[in-house]
């Protein structure tokens, strides 16, 4: 863990873009004690206070810190695949100055002093800062709801089964109406497993090539359509997990128009990659939910666009490399993520599919606000969780050279523009790139 | 020997099976009657012969003590004869044997049957069935008449009046017969009721109950000059309607703390039985604040109060 002395940090000469009030301007950025002091042109010039660190970031970009909305974190019960440590220095090469863990641990995160003890393993070992959500059901099982009350007080930042999805109607009707009553958000990945059943790829042409059983996008939608029904029913909060596909838009496009507190993510995964990618059965490649047609993913990046798309996150699922070595089917689905996040985002910005700040947006200030967390933003007075990229810069992903616990990266060995050149956490560069 | 009965109440209907349906004059004459009563329960000499030769049954489907042993105290003390049956449910199925069950008892001519039943609306389709008088004693999550009477005698008794009180019922409300009961009871006799459960144990339509609503102990019992706290099964707790009881008693359950946020002449009730550490705490429960035993004391008077009444209109009395 760096421990640098926190001195006033000038980062100058740079174009300063805060998605939180769509602020895109040419100047310095003053942080001292923690804190953002101010964001203009000619804070330099004017004089900073004494021991400033200056740091030129001519052609560079300063936009706030990341907010990784899904990533597993391996701790407690897998530290054997990511350590909360190993992912905030993965996390701080990628940008991602918070991470929002997944509860499906073991144990469970469902009870506050498993909360607990996630937020004091961060405290002690991470470079960068960590909010867990905690379960929705006890021990992820779908049946009976977990302590939101007592969990949201103890720290949890919203609740989620992690990948599994809750069947039962009537559970999730109750959850929906309890959580309610402590404005707490429901996070729900939408995959109905029964349908699901025993598919690992995309149903379609290309699965069937494969010889591999598909998954067919109405999962993910029937599910999807359940839950906002019920959304409606209860008056409640609700946060669409992980999004990949045209069908789920629409039903999201009209809960929307209907009035009803929906948001939702999508992962940066399924924004630049379909199912043609998994190619010669790349276990890397295999995801839940999978990887989709190019329309699909075409028409995520363009809902992001328009705003229905709210939030992306890496979906960071470190796997035991043992786990990938094994045929397409019995593999584990999973990639990591927090490292590569912002450059794989970045490639579609540099081929024209979106905009930068939108880009920066869904990664920073949506998350912060819909989850009601402290950053994502350049204002005055936030906390000093900045970051400065290049966004042009060539290089190569080299596995290597990642700081995850697991390597198993879709973008192994592929060849990137842009990245994170340095990352601030609390006033305090926690990474460079050098 | 009778004591000079003041009341000359009459109850003009042959079955009690609700508060609904009572006007304001009735609910005051019952409890008026049952004053007295009180004060004969209080005495060595507590015998009573207005209810003589008639015959009282208690026909309970649902197991209860408190209930049960109350009213056969009553009737006894009134004179009855008075028989007690409890119907196990496993041995019965659902509707046709209540119904065989009723036309079976009313072929032995009884006065007056008192039913307990798990089913709302049950006693209302026995008692078409039958010729004498039916009691509600608690059917499903319907109504207990009698329950939401005595706690109006014993609210009555010790802040003088029910008009603008404020009175918060706390719990599960959603499945409570005692606290529709009480709603309406206590609404038509001018009181501010307030509610104060999650959401998950609060029914769906609940504001038109003439009723404020909050989910929140501290809103909930401002300015209350009486907290009805409501029992919360076990069944309840376990995840389905509340993740626990940890954290049920922590953001619901009556104790010294939350009971601080009513008015400091504050009283407790409770219908029993408690569930103490969920509901309720015991600290606050044996305090100075608490009613729960009076209740049970009130209990036996109104539903003396009741069967009187009820015999005044019996044939031949």
């Amino acid at each position: 863990m760096m421990v640098t002395e926190r001195r006033p940090i000038l980062l100058a000469n740079g174009r300063i873009l805060d998605p939180s009030r769509d602020l895109d301007i040419h100047g310095d950025l003053l942080l001292a004690d923690g804190v953002i002091r101010e964001a203009k042109r000619g804070i330099g010039a004017a004089g900073v206070p004494e021991g400033t660190e200056v740091i030129d970031c001519k052609g560079k970009v300063v936009v706030p810190g990341l907010i990784d909305m899904r990533a597993f974190v391996g701790e407690p019960g897998a530290e054997y695949r990511e350590t909360i440590a190993s992912a905030s220095q993965a996390a701080a090469a990628g940008g991602v100055t918070t991470i929002v863990c997944q509860p499906d641990t073991s144990p469970v995160i469902d009870d506050p002093a498993i909360v607990d003890f996630v937020l004091r393993r961060a405290r002690d070992t991470s470079i960068v800062h960590v909010q867990p959500m905690a379960a929705l059901t006890k021990g992820l099982r779908g049946e009976e709801m977990a302590e939101i009350g007592l969990l949201k007080a103890s720290g949890a930042v919203a609740f989620t089964d992690g990948a599994k999805s809750v069947t039962n109607a009537q559970v999730m009707r109750r959850v929906l109406t309890y959580a309610r009553d402590f404005d707490a958000l429901i996070v729900h990945h939408t995959e109905d497993p029964d349908i699901v059943d025993e598919g690992v790829m995309n149903e379609g042409e290309f699965a069937a090539r494969l010889g591999l059983t598909g998954v067919p996008t109405a999962a993910e939608t029937i599910m999807l359509e359940r839950d906002l029904r019920l959304v409606a029913l209860t008056e409640s909060r609700y946060h669409a997990a992980s999004l990949t596909c045209d069908e789920s838009l629409e039903v999201l496009r009209r809960a929307r128009d209907e009035g009803l507190h929906v948001t939702a993510s999508a992962s940066i995964n399924h924004l630049t990659l379909n199912e043609i990618d998994v190619g010669p059965y790349r276990t890397f490649l295999k995801l839940k939910p999978p990887l989709r047609a190019e329309e699909d993913r075409a028409a995520l990046v363009a809902a992001l666009g328009a705003g229905l798309i709210d939030v992306v996150m890496s979906d960071h699922n470190p796997q035991d490399v043992e786990t990938k070595r094994l045929p397409f089917a019995e593999a584990s689905p999973g990639a990591i993520g927090l490292e590569t996040m912002l450059t794989a985002g970045l490639r579609l910005v540099h081929a024209g599919e979106l905009a930068l700040m939108t880009l920066l947006k869904a990664m920073s200030s949506a998350p912060a606000k819909i989850l009601g967390l402290p950053g994502g933003t350049l204002r005055q007075g936030s906390p000093a969780d900045v970051i400065v990229l290049d966004p042009d810069v060539p290089w190569v992903l080299d596995p290597a050279e990642l700081k995850s616990n697991c390597t198993h990266t879709p973008f192994d060995e592929a060849k990137l523009d842009g990245r994170v050149v340095r990352a601030i956490v609390a006033g305090r560069t926690v990474y460079e790139y050098v | 020997m009778n004591i000079a009965q003041k009341s000359t109440f009459v109850l003009n209907q042959r079955h009690l099976l609700g508060i609904e349906g009572l006007s304001p004059a009735e609910i005051l004459g019952l409890l008026d009657l049952a004053e007295e009563f009180v004060a004969l329960n209080r005495q060595i000499e507590k015998k009573q012969s207005s209810l003589r030769g008639r015959t009282l049954i208690n026909l309970f489907f649902e197991v209860s003590t408190r209930t049960q042993a109350s009213f056969e105290l009553a009737g006894k003390r009134l004179g009855a004869d008075v028989m007690n049956m409890s119907v196990g449910s496993s041995s019965m199925r659902k509707g046709e044997t209540l119904i065989d069950t009723a036309i079976t008892l009313n072929a032995m001519r009884p006065d007056i049957i008192v039913v307990r039943h798990h089913a709302s609306g049950a006693v209302e389709l026995l008692a078409r069935k039958v010729d004498c008088s039916v009691i509600n004693a608690g059917d499903g999550s319907h109504e207990h008449p009698t329950q939401a009477l005595l706690d109006a005698l014993t609210i009555r008794r010790n802040k003088g009046r029910i008009e603008r009180l404020t009175v918060a019922i706390c719990g599960d409300i959603l499945h409570s017969r005692v606290a529709r009961s009480n709603i309406i009871l206590l609404n038509a006799l001018g009181a501010r009721v307030r509610v104060v459960a999650p959401s998950t144990l609060l029914p769906v339509g609940i504001e038109r109950f003439g009723v404020e609503v909050t989910r929140d102990m501290r809103e909930g019992l401002r300015d209350a000059d009486i907290v009805m706290m409501l029992r919360l099964q076990r069944e309840r707790m376990n995840g389905s309607f509340v993740p626990s009881t940890q954290e049920y008693f922590h953001y619901f359950g009556l104790d010294q703390k939350k009971l601080a946020y009513a008015k400091p002449d504050a009283l407790v009730m409770h219908p029993g039985p408690m569930n103490r550490g969920v509901e309720i705490d015991t600290a606050v429960a044996d305090g100075a604040q608490s009613l729960i035993r009076e209740q049970v004391e009130m209990g036996v008077a109104v539903r003396m109060a009741v069967l009187e009444a009820m015999s005044r209109t019996l044939p031949n009395a």
